[in-house]
Protein backbone atom coordinates (compact mmCIF):
# COMPACT_ATOMS: atom_id res chain seq x y z
CA UNK A 1 0.00 0.00 0.00
CA UNK A 2 2.70 1.93 0.71
CA UNK A 3 4.48 1.70 -2.32
CA UNK A 4 1.49 2.34 -4.38
CA UNK A 5 1.32 5.66 -2.51
CA UNK A 6 4.71 7.06 -3.76
CA UNK A 7 4.69 5.57 -7.05
CA UNK A 8 1.37 7.75 -7.48
CA UNK A 9 3.86 10.74 -5.86
CA UNK A 10 5.84 10.04 -8.89
CA UNK A 11 3.65 11.18 -11.32
CA UNK A 12 3.27 14.82 -11.47
CA UNK A 13 -0.44 14.65 -13.28
CA UNK A 14 -1.42 13.17 -9.59
CA UNK A 15 0.61 15.52 -7.65
CA UNK A 16 -0.26 18.83 -9.66
CA UNK A 17 -4.36 18.04 -9.66
CA UNK A 18 -4.66 16.48 -6.22
CA UNK A 19 -2.64 19.97 -4.93
CA UNK A 20 -5.50 21.78 -6.48
CA UNK A 21 -8.21 19.58 -5.82
CA UNK A 22 -6.75 19.39 -2.45
CA UNK A 23 -6.67 23.33 -1.90
CA UNK A 24 -9.99 23.50 -3.13
CA UNK A 25 -11.74 20.63 -0.79
CA UNK A 26 -9.48 22.61 2.50
CA UNK A 27 -10.58 26.39 1.50
CA UNK A 28 -14.56 24.58 1.03
CA UNK A 29 -14.05 23.08 4.46
CA UNK A 30 -11.87 25.78 6.07
CA UNK A 31 -13.80 28.86 4.83
CA UNK A 32 -14.92 31.05 7.90
CA UNK A 33 -11.36 30.83 8.98
CA UNK A 34 -9.73 31.76 5.68
CA UNK A 35 -12.22 34.23 4.33
CA UNK A 36 -11.13 37.93 5.57
CA UNK A 37 -14.86 39.29 5.42
CA UNK A 38 -18.21 37.70 5.69
CA UNK A 39 -19.05 37.08 1.54
CA UNK A 40 -22.48 38.69 2.17
CA UNK A 41 -21.02 42.06 3.61
CA UNK A 42 -21.83 44.97 1.50
CA UNK A 43 -19.45 47.91 1.86
CA UNK A 44 -21.33 50.63 -0.83
CA UNK A 45 -18.33 52.93 0.27
CA UNK A 46 -15.71 50.55 -1.52
CA UNK A 47 -17.69 49.47 -5.01
CA UNK A 48 -15.76 47.98 -7.57
CA UNK A 49 -12.50 48.82 -5.60
CA UNK A 50 -9.32 47.30 -7.13
CA UNK A 51 -7.11 44.36 -5.72
CA UNK A 52 -4.61 46.23 -3.01
CA UNK A 53 -1.91 44.33 -1.35
CA UNK A 54 -1.34 46.30 1.96
CA UNK A 55 -2.03 45.13 4.71
CA UNK A 56 -4.60 46.56 7.45
CA UNK A 57 -8.22 45.68 8.23
CA UNK A 58 -9.87 47.41 4.90
CA UNK A 59 -7.91 45.68 2.43
CA UNK A 60 -9.14 43.62 -0.71
CA UNK A 61 -6.73 41.37 -1.79
CA UNK A 62 -9.01 40.80 -5.18
CA UNK A 63 -10.81 44.00 -4.86
CA UNK A 64 -14.48 44.13 -4.21
CA UNK A 65 -17.40 43.75 -6.50
CA UNK A 66 -20.79 46.44 -7.62
CA UNK A 67 -21.54 46.05 -4.16
CA UNK A 68 -18.76 46.24 -2.27
CA UNK A 69 -18.54 42.67 -1.22
CA UNK A 70 -14.92 41.22 -1.23
CA UNK A 71 -14.05 39.23 -3.75
CA UNK A 72 -11.33 37.04 -2.45
CA UNK A 73 -14.25 35.67 0.15
CA UNK A 74 -16.56 35.35 -2.32
CA UNK A 75 -14.50 32.99 -3.91
CA UNK A 76 -13.62 30.91 -0.78
CA UNK A 77 -17.27 30.55 0.03
CA UNK A 78 -18.20 29.66 -3.78
CA UNK A 79 -15.46 26.44 -3.14
CA UNK A 80 -18.19 25.04 -0.64
CA UNK A 81 -20.96 24.95 -3.67
CA UNK A 82 -18.66 23.81 -6.37
CA UNK A 83 -17.07 21.53 -3.48
CA UNK A 84 -20.75 19.89 -2.86
CA UNK A 85 -21.71 19.88 -6.42
CA UNK A 86 -18.47 18.07 -7.57
CA UNK A 87 -18.62 15.18 -4.95
CA UNK A 88 -22.47 14.49 -4.30
CA UNK A 89 -23.37 15.09 -8.18
CA UNK A 90 -20.48 13.04 -9.02
CA UNK A 91 -21.04 10.37 -7.07
CA UNK A 92 -24.42 9.61 -7.77
CA UNK A 93 -23.85 10.08 -11.15
CA UNK A 94 -21.08 7.32 -10.90
CA UNK A 95 -22.92 4.93 -9.05
CA UNK A 96 -26.54 5.31 -11.20
CA UNK A 97 -24.04 5.33 -14.97
CA UNK A 98 -21.95 2.33 -13.35
CA UNK A 99 -24.87 -0.05 -11.96
CA UNK A 100 -26.66 0.47 -15.51
CA UNK A 101 -23.87 -0.01 -17.75
CA UNK A 102 -22.81 -3.61 -15.39
CA UNK A 103 -26.42 -4.60 -15.94
CA UNK A 104 -26.27 -3.76 -19.75
CA UNK A 105 -22.81 -5.11 -20.69
CA UNK A 106 -23.08 -8.29 -18.19
CA UNK A 107 -26.64 -9.89 -18.37
CA UNK A 108 -26.53 -8.55 -22.46
CA UNK A 109 -29.90 -9.18 -24.24
CA UNK A 110 -32.72 -7.29 -23.57
CA UNK A 111 -31.83 -5.38 -20.23
CA UNK A 112 -28.62 -4.35 -23.01
CA UNK A 113 -31.19 -3.19 -25.45
CA UNK A 114 -33.68 -0.90 -22.92
CA UNK A 115 -30.33 0.62 -21.55
CA UNK A 116 -28.66 1.14 -24.41
CA UNK A 117 -31.38 2.83 -26.48
CA UNK A 118 -32.11 4.48 -23.35
CA UNK A 119 -28.58 6.07 -23.11
CA UNK A 120 -28.94 6.75 -27.45
CA UNK A 121 -32.35 8.50 -26.67
CA UNK A 122 -30.41 10.67 -23.86
CA UNK A 123 -27.27 11.86 -25.68
CA UNK A 124 -29.14 13.25 -28.40
CA UNK A 125 -30.58 16.23 -26.05
CA UNK A 126 -28.21 19.11 -26.42
CA UNK A 127 -27.23 18.42 -22.30
CA UNK A 128 -26.59 22.52 -21.32
CA UNK A 129 -30.35 23.01 -22.92
CA UNK A 130 -31.75 19.40 -20.99
CA UNK A 131 -30.26 21.20 -17.66
CA UNK A 132 -31.47 24.39 -18.10
CA UNK A 133 -35.45 22.88 -18.90
CA UNK A 134 -34.67 20.07 -16.01
CA UNK A 135 -33.56 23.13 -13.69
CA UNK A 136 -36.54 25.43 -14.86
CA UNK A 137 -39.06 22.43 -14.26
CA UNK A 138 -37.54 21.34 -10.66
CA UNK A 139 -37.06 24.95 -9.59
CA UNK A 140 -33.92 26.52 -8.99
CA UNK A 141 -31.65 25.54 -6.04
CA UNK A 142 -28.51 23.44 -5.41
CA UNK A 143 -30.28 20.53 -5.08
CA UNK A 144 -32.29 20.73 -8.49
CA UNK A 145 -28.54 21.14 -10.14
CA UNK A 146 -27.29 18.12 -8.46
CA UNK A 147 -30.26 16.13 -10.10
CA UNK A 148 -29.86 17.49 -13.28
CA UNK A 149 -26.74 16.53 -13.74
CA UNK A 150 -27.24 12.97 -12.32
CA UNK A 151 -30.17 12.64 -14.95
CA UNK A 152 -28.16 13.93 -17.74
CA UNK A 153 -24.39 12.42 -16.84
CA UNK A 154 -25.04 9.19 -16.00
CA UNK A 155 -24.44 8.00 -19.98
CA UNK A 156 -21.04 9.01 -20.05
CA UNK A 157 -20.62 5.97 -16.94
CA UNK A 158 -22.73 3.90 -18.75
CA UNK A 159 -21.42 4.03 -22.13
CA UNK A 160 -18.11 3.02 -20.87
CA UNK A 161 -18.61 0.37 -18.23
CA UNK A 162 -20.92 -1.08 -20.57
CA UNK A 163 -18.11 -1.17 -23.20
CA UNK A 164 -15.82 -2.39 -20.38
CA UNK A 165 -18.33 -4.67 -19.04
CA UNK A 166 -18.63 -6.69 -22.44
CA UNK A 167 -14.61 -7.10 -23.28
CA UNK A 168 -14.34 -8.21 -19.39
CA UNK A 169 -17.17 -10.92 -20.31
CA UNK A 170 -15.19 -12.41 -22.56
CA UNK A 171 -12.08 -13.01 -21.02
CA UNK A 172 -11.24 -16.57 -19.76
CA UNK A 173 -11.04 -16.38 -16.48
CA UNK A 174 -14.88 -15.08 -16.62
CA UNK A 175 -15.29 -18.13 -18.32
CA UNK A 176 -13.40 -20.27 -15.52
CA UNK A 177 -15.67 -19.27 -13.08
CA UNK A 178 -18.78 -20.10 -14.93
CA UNK A 179 -17.53 -23.62 -15.20
CA UNK A 180 -16.33 -23.54 -11.48
CA UNK A 181 -20.14 -23.15 -10.72
CA UNK A 182 -19.81 -19.46 -9.18
CA UNK A 183 -23.21 -17.59 -9.94
CA UNK A 184 -23.84 -14.51 -12.09
CA UNK A 185 -23.94 -12.44 -9.07
CA UNK A 186 -20.35 -13.54 -7.35
CA UNK A 187 -18.87 -13.01 -10.97
CA UNK A 188 -20.17 -9.48 -11.45
CA UNK A 189 -18.93 -8.69 -7.77
CA UNK A 190 -15.70 -10.75 -8.11
CA UNK A 191 -14.23 -10.73 -11.16
CA UNK A 192 -16.04 -7.98 -13.24
CA UNK A 193 -16.32 -5.03 -10.96
CA UNK A 194 -12.51 -5.04 -9.62
CA UNK A 195 -11.54 -4.48 -13.05
CA UNK A 196 -13.98 -1.99 -13.66
CA UNK A 197 -13.58 0.34 -10.50
CA UNK A 198 -10.28 2.01 -11.78
CA UNK A 199 -11.89 3.00 -14.96
CA UNK A 200 -15.33 4.48 -12.61
CA UNK A 201 -12.90 5.86 -10.35
CA UNK A 202 -10.94 7.78 -13.18
CA UNK A 203 -14.64 8.76 -14.79
CA UNK A 204 -15.77 9.95 -11.66
CA UNK A 205 -12.97 12.57 -11.36
CA UNK A 206 -13.50 13.78 -14.65
CA UNK A 207 -17.09 14.10 -14.02
CA UNK A 208 -16.11 15.97 -11.09
CA UNK A 209 -14.57 18.31 -13.22
CA UNK A 210 -17.55 18.77 -15.49
CA UNK A 211 -19.90 18.72 -12.64
CA UNK A 212 -18.62 22.18 -11.69
CA UNK A 213 -18.25 23.21 -15.11
CA UNK A 214 -22.33 22.82 -15.31
CA UNK A 215 -22.69 24.29 -11.73
CA UNK A 216 -20.81 27.44 -13.00
CA UNK A 217 -22.97 27.29 -16.14
CA UNK A 218 -26.29 27.36 -14.47
CA UNK A 219 -25.47 29.53 -11.90
CA UNK A 220 -24.54 32.24 -15.39
CA UNK A 221 -28.09 32.05 -16.37
CA UNK A 222 -29.51 32.42 -12.47
CA UNK A 223 -30.98 28.91 -12.10
CA UNK A 224 -28.42 27.85 -9.52
CA UNK A 225 -28.53 29.10 -6.02
CA UNK A 226 -29.86 32.68 -5.06
CA UNK A 227 -27.68 35.16 -6.86
CA UNK A 228 -27.17 36.78 -3.56
CA UNK A 229 -25.20 33.59 -2.26
CA UNK A 230 -21.64 33.21 -3.37
CA UNK A 231 -20.62 30.92 -6.14
CA UNK A 232 -18.24 31.16 -9.17
CA UNK A 233 -20.43 31.43 -11.83
CA UNK A 234 -22.84 33.65 -10.57
CA UNK A 235 -19.76 35.57 -10.33
CA UNK A 236 -18.78 35.41 -13.63
CA UNK A 237 -22.01 36.63 -14.49
CA UNK A 238 -21.95 39.72 -12.60
CA UNK A 239 -18.37 40.32 -13.63
CA UNK A 240 -19.35 40.21 -17.45
CA UNK A 241 -21.56 43.39 -16.99
CA UNK A 242 -18.43 45.08 -15.27
CA UNK A 243 -15.68 43.76 -17.22
CA UNK A 244 -14.24 47.16 -18.45
CA UNK A 245 -14.39 48.58 -14.82
CA UNK A 246 -13.26 45.60 -12.78
CA UNK A 247 -11.44 43.19 -14.54
CA UNK A 248 -10.87 41.40 -11.63
CA UNK A 249 -14.10 40.13 -10.97
CA UNK A 250 -14.46 37.69 -14.11
CA UNK A 251 -10.82 37.18 -14.23
CA UNK A 252 -10.66 35.92 -10.75
CA UNK A 253 -13.52 33.77 -10.51
CA UNK A 254 -12.95 32.36 -14.50
CA UNK A 255 -9.57 31.53 -13.16
CA UNK A 256 -10.75 29.91 -10.19
CA UNK A 257 -13.19 27.49 -12.12
CA UNK A 258 -10.14 26.73 -14.61
CA UNK A 259 -7.74 25.32 -11.74
CA UNK A 260 -10.43 23.01 -10.18
CA UNK A 261 -11.77 21.54 -13.31
CA UNK A 262 -7.90 21.25 -14.67
CA UNK A 263 -6.79 20.28 -11.01
CA UNK A 264 -9.44 16.88 -11.76
CA UNK A 265 -8.97 16.07 -15.18
CA UNK A 266 -5.44 16.09 -14.46
CA UNK A 267 -5.91 13.54 -11.58
CA UNK A 268 -7.72 11.58 -13.91
CA UNK A 269 -5.47 11.41 -16.31
CA UNK A 270 -2.73 10.73 -13.78
CA UNK A 271 -4.77 7.95 -11.63
CA UNK A 272 -5.69 6.25 -15.00
CA UNK A 273 -2.01 5.94 -16.06
CA UNK A 274 -1.23 4.70 -12.53
CA UNK A 275 -4.30 2.42 -11.23
CA UNK A 276 -4.22 0.13 -14.48
CA UNK A 277 -2.64 -3.11 -12.72
CA UNK A 278 -1.27 -3.96 -16.28
CA UNK A 279 0.03 -0.85 -17.46
CA UNK A 280 2.39 0.07 -14.21
CA UNK B 1 -18.06 -41.37 -16.55
CA UNK B 2 -18.37 -38.98 -19.19
CA UNK B 3 -20.32 -39.90 -22.56
CA UNK B 4 -21.50 -37.80 -25.10
CA UNK B 5 -23.88 -39.12 -27.57
CA UNK B 6 -24.56 -38.04 -30.99
CA UNK B 7 -24.02 -34.40 -29.74
CA UNK B 8 -24.78 -31.27 -32.49
CA UNK B 9 -24.36 -27.59 -32.15
CA UNK B 10 -25.00 -25.01 -34.34
CA UNK B 11 -23.43 -21.40 -34.74
CA UNK B 12 -26.72 -18.77 -35.20
CA UNK B 13 -27.25 -18.40 -38.64
CA UNK B 14 -27.92 -22.77 -38.66
CA UNK B 15 -23.82 -23.19 -39.14
CA UNK B 16 -23.26 -26.19 -38.15
CA UNK B 17 -20.29 -26.32 -35.58
CA UNK B 18 -20.64 -30.13 -34.30
CA UNK B 19 -22.22 -32.34 -36.12
CA UNK B 20 -23.25 -36.12 -34.27
CA UNK B 21 -20.19 -36.51 -32.09
CA UNK B 22 -19.74 -39.21 -29.70
CA UNK B 23 -17.27 -39.90 -27.37
CA UNK B 24 -16.64 -41.52 -23.82
CA UNK B 25 -14.45 -40.90 -21.35
CA UNK B 26 -13.76 -43.68 -18.40
CA UNK B 27 -12.67 -42.62 -14.83
CA UNK B 28 -9.23 -41.89 -14.52
CA UNK B 29 -8.56 -42.01 -18.46
CA UNK B 30 -6.96 -39.45 -20.60
CA UNK B 31 -8.67 -38.47 -23.80
CA UNK B 32 -7.09 -36.49 -26.57
CA UNK B 33 -9.02 -34.23 -28.82
CA UNK B 34 -7.25 -33.74 -32.25
CA UNK B 35 -8.38 -31.97 -35.08
CA UNK B 36 -7.19 -28.61 -37.08
CA UNK B 37 -8.66 -25.38 -36.01
CA UNK B 38 -12.20 -24.49 -36.94
CA UNK B 39 -12.71 -28.57 -36.20
CA UNK B 40 -14.91 -28.07 -33.47
CA UNK B 41 -12.61 -29.98 -30.78
CA UNK B 42 -12.74 -26.88 -28.01
CA UNK B 43 -16.55 -26.64 -28.42
CA UNK B 44 -16.95 -30.25 -27.10
CA UNK B 45 -15.08 -29.36 -23.87
CA UNK B 46 -16.50 -26.41 -23.85
CA UNK B 47 -19.88 -27.68 -24.02
CA UNK B 48 -19.10 -30.21 -21.29
CA UNK B 49 -18.11 -26.91 -18.87
CA UNK B 50 -21.06 -24.99 -19.82
CA UNK B 51 -19.61 -22.29 -21.45
CA UNK B 52 -20.49 -22.04 -25.11
CA UNK B 53 -20.38 -19.33 -26.66
CA UNK B 54 -23.65 -17.08 -27.07
CA UNK B 55 -23.78 -17.83 -30.58
CA UNK B 56 -23.80 -21.46 -30.15
CA UNK B 57 -26.31 -23.55 -29.29
CA UNK B 58 -26.38 -27.02 -28.96
CA UNK B 59 -29.40 -28.91 -31.54
CA UNK B 60 -29.12 -32.36 -30.63
CA UNK B 61 -27.55 -35.06 -28.61
CA UNK B 62 -26.75 -35.25 -24.88
CA UNK B 63 -23.84 -35.53 -22.33
CA UNK B 64 -24.10 -37.45 -19.80
CA UNK B 65 -21.48 -37.00 -16.92
CA UNK B 66 -21.15 -38.84 -13.47
CA UNK B 67 -24.67 -40.13 -13.92
CA UNK B 68 -26.23 -36.84 -14.82
CA UNK B 69 -27.58 -35.37 -18.04
CA UNK B 70 -25.93 -31.91 -18.27
CA UNK B 71 -28.12 -30.83 -21.06
CA UNK B 72 -30.98 -31.27 -18.63
CA UNK B 73 -30.52 -29.78 -15.72
CA UNK B 74 -31.68 -26.43 -14.11
CA UNK B 75 -28.88 -23.36 -13.97
CA UNK B 76 -28.40 -23.90 -10.39
CA UNK B 77 -27.86 -27.80 -10.59
CA UNK B 78 -26.24 -27.15 -13.68
CA UNK B 79 -23.82 -25.43 -11.53
CA UNK B 80 -23.76 -28.34 -8.41
CA UNK B 81 -22.99 -30.49 -11.32
CA UNK B 82 -19.69 -28.58 -12.57
CA UNK B 83 -17.97 -28.38 -9.04
CA UNK B 84 -16.72 -32.29 -10.40
CA UNK B 85 -15.75 -30.22 -13.59
CA UNK B 86 -12.60 -27.95 -13.96
CA UNK B 87 -11.09 -26.27 -16.82
CA UNK B 88 -7.46 -25.76 -17.60
CA UNK B 89 -7.10 -22.94 -20.54
CA UNK B 90 -5.52 -22.35 -23.40
CA UNK B 91 -4.21 -19.03 -22.72
CA UNK B 92 -2.99 -18.64 -18.87
CA UNK B 93 -2.80 -14.91 -19.40
CA UNK B 94 -6.29 -13.87 -20.15
CA UNK B 95 -7.68 -16.90 -17.94
CA UNK B 96 -6.06 -15.19 -14.50
CA UNK B 97 -8.17 -11.61 -13.89
CA UNK B 98 -5.82 -9.25 -13.83
CA UNK B 99 -6.88 -7.24 -10.74
CA UNK B 100 -6.49 -10.04 -8.04
CA UNK B 101 -3.92 -11.24 -6.54
CA UNK B 102 -2.99 -15.05 -7.21
CA UNK B 103 -4.07 -16.17 -2.95
CA UNK B 104 -7.57 -14.47 -3.76
CA UNK B 105 -7.88 -16.21 -7.24
CA UNK B 106 -7.81 -19.63 -5.87
CA UNK B 107 -9.01 -19.71 -2.51
CA UNK B 108 -12.10 -17.86 -3.93
CA UNK B 109 -12.29 -21.18 -6.19
CA UNK B 110 -11.90 -23.55 -3.26
CA UNK B 111 -13.87 -22.06 -0.94
CA UNK B 112 -16.55 -21.96 -3.27
CA UNK B 113 -16.58 -25.63 -4.45
CA UNK B 114 -15.15 -27.42 -1.27
CA UNK B 115 -16.93 -25.39 1.15
CA UNK B 116 -13.17 -24.44 2.83
CA UNK B 117 -12.56 -21.72 5.96
CA UNK B 118 -10.61 -19.32 4.43
CA UNK B 119 -7.26 -20.03 6.22
CA UNK B 120 -7.95 -23.16 5.03
CA UNK B 121 -8.52 -22.36 1.75
CA UNK B 122 -4.99 -20.77 1.85
CA UNK B 123 -3.40 -23.76 2.91
CA UNK B 124 -4.99 -26.09 0.05
CA UNK B 125 -3.78 -23.30 -2.12
CA UNK B 126 -0.28 -23.38 -0.73
CA UNK B 127 -0.31 -26.98 -1.02
CA UNK B 128 -1.65 -27.57 -4.43
CA UNK B 129 1.21 -25.00 -5.24
CA UNK B 130 4.20 -27.24 -3.65
CA UNK B 131 2.70 -30.02 -5.73
CA UNK B 132 2.62 -28.19 -9.02
CA UNK B 133 6.42 -27.43 -8.38
CA UNK B 134 6.05 -23.62 -8.09
CA UNK B 135 9.36 -21.93 -6.47
CA UNK B 136 8.64 -19.87 -3.50
CA UNK B 137 4.34 -20.67 -3.40
CA UNK B 138 3.86 -18.29 -0.79
CA UNK B 139 5.70 -15.48 -2.81
CA UNK B 140 3.29 -16.30 -5.63
CA UNK B 141 -0.08 -16.48 -3.78
CA UNK B 142 1.19 -12.89 -3.07
CA UNK B 143 1.61 -11.62 -6.91
CA UNK B 144 -0.69 -10.13 -9.38
CA UNK B 145 -1.12 -12.73 -12.79
CA UNK B 146 1.36 -9.93 -15.30
CA UNK B 147 4.23 -10.22 -12.48
CA UNK B 148 4.20 -14.04 -13.72
CA UNK B 149 6.11 -15.78 -16.30
CA UNK B 150 3.61 -17.85 -18.83
CA UNK B 151 4.41 -21.08 -17.04
CA UNK B 152 3.73 -19.98 -13.60
CA UNK B 153 0.49 -18.83 -14.70
CA UNK B 154 -0.14 -22.03 -16.07
CA UNK B 155 1.06 -23.99 -13.53
CA UNK B 156 -1.16 -21.60 -10.55
CA UNK B 157 -3.95 -23.12 -13.40
CA UNK B 158 -3.52 -26.18 -13.39
CA UNK B 159 -2.53 -25.99 -9.37
CA UNK B 160 -6.22 -24.41 -9.20
CA UNK B 161 -8.36 -27.19 -11.45
CA UNK B 162 -6.53 -30.20 -9.57
CA UNK B 163 -7.09 -28.02 -5.92
CA UNK B 164 -10.87 -28.86 -6.20
CA UNK B 165 -10.44 -32.60 -6.40
CA UNK B 166 -12.41 -32.73 -9.48
CA UNK B 167 -13.46 -36.17 -11.29
CA UNK B 168 -12.94 -34.48 -14.68
CA UNK B 169 -10.89 -31.90 -16.55
CA UNK B 170 -11.00 -30.30 -19.15
CA UNK B 171 -7.30 -29.36 -20.67
CA UNK B 172 -7.81 -26.70 -23.59
CA UNK B 173 -4.66 -26.76 -25.59
CA UNK B 174 -2.98 -25.97 -22.35
CA UNK B 175 0.45 -26.23 -23.53
CA UNK B 176 -0.23 -23.73 -27.43
CA UNK B 177 0.60 -20.55 -25.71
CA UNK B 178 3.84 -21.56 -23.82
CA UNK B 179 7.80 -22.08 -25.81
CA UNK B 180 8.31 -25.40 -25.94
CA UNK B 181 11.06 -26.37 -23.35
CA UNK B 182 8.05 -24.91 -20.78
CA UNK B 183 5.31 -27.11 -23.02
CA UNK B 184 7.57 -30.26 -21.91
CA UNK B 185 7.12 -29.67 -18.12
CA UNK B 186 3.48 -28.83 -18.33
CA UNK B 187 2.42 -31.89 -20.04
CA UNK B 188 4.80 -34.29 -17.48
CA UNK B 189 3.00 -31.93 -14.69
CA UNK B 190 -0.72 -32.66 -15.97
CA UNK B 191 0.47 -36.24 -16.30
CA UNK B 192 2.08 -36.86 -13.04
CA UNK B 193 -1.27 -34.92 -11.15
CA UNK B 194 -3.71 -37.03 -13.33
CA UNK B 195 -2.08 -40.37 -12.33
CA UNK B 196 -1.74 -39.27 -8.77
CA UNK B 197 -5.46 -38.09 -8.48
CA UNK B 198 -6.66 -40.88 -10.49
CA UNK B 199 -8.94 -37.80 -12.70
CA UNK B 200 -10.20 -38.30 -16.12
CA UNK B 201 -9.45 -35.80 -18.79
CA UNK B 202 -10.74 -34.27 -21.87
CA UNK B 203 -7.39 -33.51 -23.85
CA UNK B 204 -7.87 -30.75 -26.92
CA UNK B 205 -4.79 -30.38 -28.64
CA UNK B 206 -3.66 -29.82 -32.57
CA UNK B 207 -0.04 -31.43 -31.85
CA UNK B 208 0.14 -35.08 -32.23
CA UNK B 209 3.03 -35.63 -30.65
CA UNK B 210 1.80 -34.39 -27.78
CA UNK B 211 -1.37 -36.91 -28.25
CA UNK B 212 1.09 -39.81 -28.38
CA UNK B 213 2.70 -38.66 -25.15
CA UNK B 214 -0.43 -38.20 -23.10
CA UNK B 215 -3.48 -39.41 -24.09
CA UNK B 216 -4.87 -43.09 -23.98
CA UNK B 217 -7.28 -42.80 -26.80
CA UNK B 218 -7.86 -39.94 -29.18
CA UNK B 219 -10.82 -38.93 -31.19
CA UNK B 220 -9.65 -36.70 -34.62
CA UNK B 221 -12.08 -34.37 -35.87
CA UNK B 222 -12.65 -32.76 -39.09
CA UNK B 223 -15.56 -29.79 -39.86
CA UNK B 224 -16.84 -30.75 -36.43
CA UNK B 225 -17.39 -34.41 -37.32
CA UNK B 226 -15.02 -37.16 -35.40
CA UNK B 227 -13.50 -39.25 -38.64
CA UNK B 228 -11.87 -41.53 -36.16
CA UNK B 229 -11.75 -42.96 -32.52
CA UNK B 230 -9.04 -45.41 -31.52
CA UNK B 231 -6.47 -45.72 -28.53
CA UNK B 232 -3.72 -44.08 -28.80
CA UNK B 233 -1.58 -47.00 -29.57
CA UNK B 234 -3.64 -47.71 -33.40
CA UNK B 235 -3.60 -44.16 -34.17
CA UNK B 236 -0.40 -43.62 -34.35
CA UNK B 237 0.88 -47.16 -35.48
CA UNK B 238 -2.26 -47.95 -38.39
CA UNK B 239 -4.41 -44.12 -38.50
CA UNK B 240 -7.41 -46.09 -40.81
CA UNK B 241 -8.54 -42.47 -41.98
CA UNK B 242 -6.88 -40.47 -44.94
CA UNK B 243 -7.23 -37.37 -42.92
CA UNK B 244 -5.64 -39.35 -40.07
CA UNK B 245 -2.84 -39.73 -42.25
CA UNK B 246 -2.65 -36.38 -43.56
CA UNK B 247 -2.49 -34.73 -40.49
CA UNK B 248 0.52 -37.08 -39.40
CA UNK B 249 2.08 -36.06 -42.77
CA UNK B 250 1.60 -32.65 -41.70
CA UNK B 251 3.07 -32.48 -38.45
CA UNK B 252 7.12 -31.43 -38.81
CA UNK B 253 9.54 -33.83 -38.36
CA UNK B 254 12.93 -32.78 -37.79
CA UNK B 255 15.17 -36.27 -38.68
CA UNK B 256 14.36 -35.54 -41.94
CA UNK B 257 13.59 -32.30 -44.92
CA UNK B 258 10.11 -31.24 -45.07
CA UNK B 259 8.92 -32.85 -48.94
Amino acid sequence: MAEAGRRLLRNWRVVLGGALVLAVLLAALLAPVLAPYDPLDQDLSAQLAPPDWHFGADAHALGTDSLGRDVLSRLIWGSRIAVTVAVVAGVLTALLGTALGLLAGFFGGRADALISRLVDIWSSFPPVLLAIILVALLGTGLRSVIVAIVVIDWTRFCRVVRAETLKQRRMDYIDAAVAAGLGPRAILWREVLPNILPLALVLLTLEAGIAVVVEAILSFVGLSISSDAPSWGGMIAEGRGVVHEAPWLLSCAMLVLLATVLGFNLLGDGLKAELDPVLR
Amino acid sequence: MLQIAQLSAAARGGVGVLRAVSLSVAAGEVHGLVGTSGAGKSMIGRAVLGILPDAVRITAGRIRFDGRDLLGLSPSARRQAGRDLALIPQDPLSALNPSRRIAAQMTDVLRHRLGLSAAAAQARALEMLHEVRIREPDNVLRRYPHELSGGMRQRVLIATAFACRPKLIVADEPTTALDVTVQKQILRLIRDLQRSHATAVLFVTHDLGVVAKICGSVSVLRGGEIVEQAPVADIINHPAHAYTRALFAATPRYDRPPP
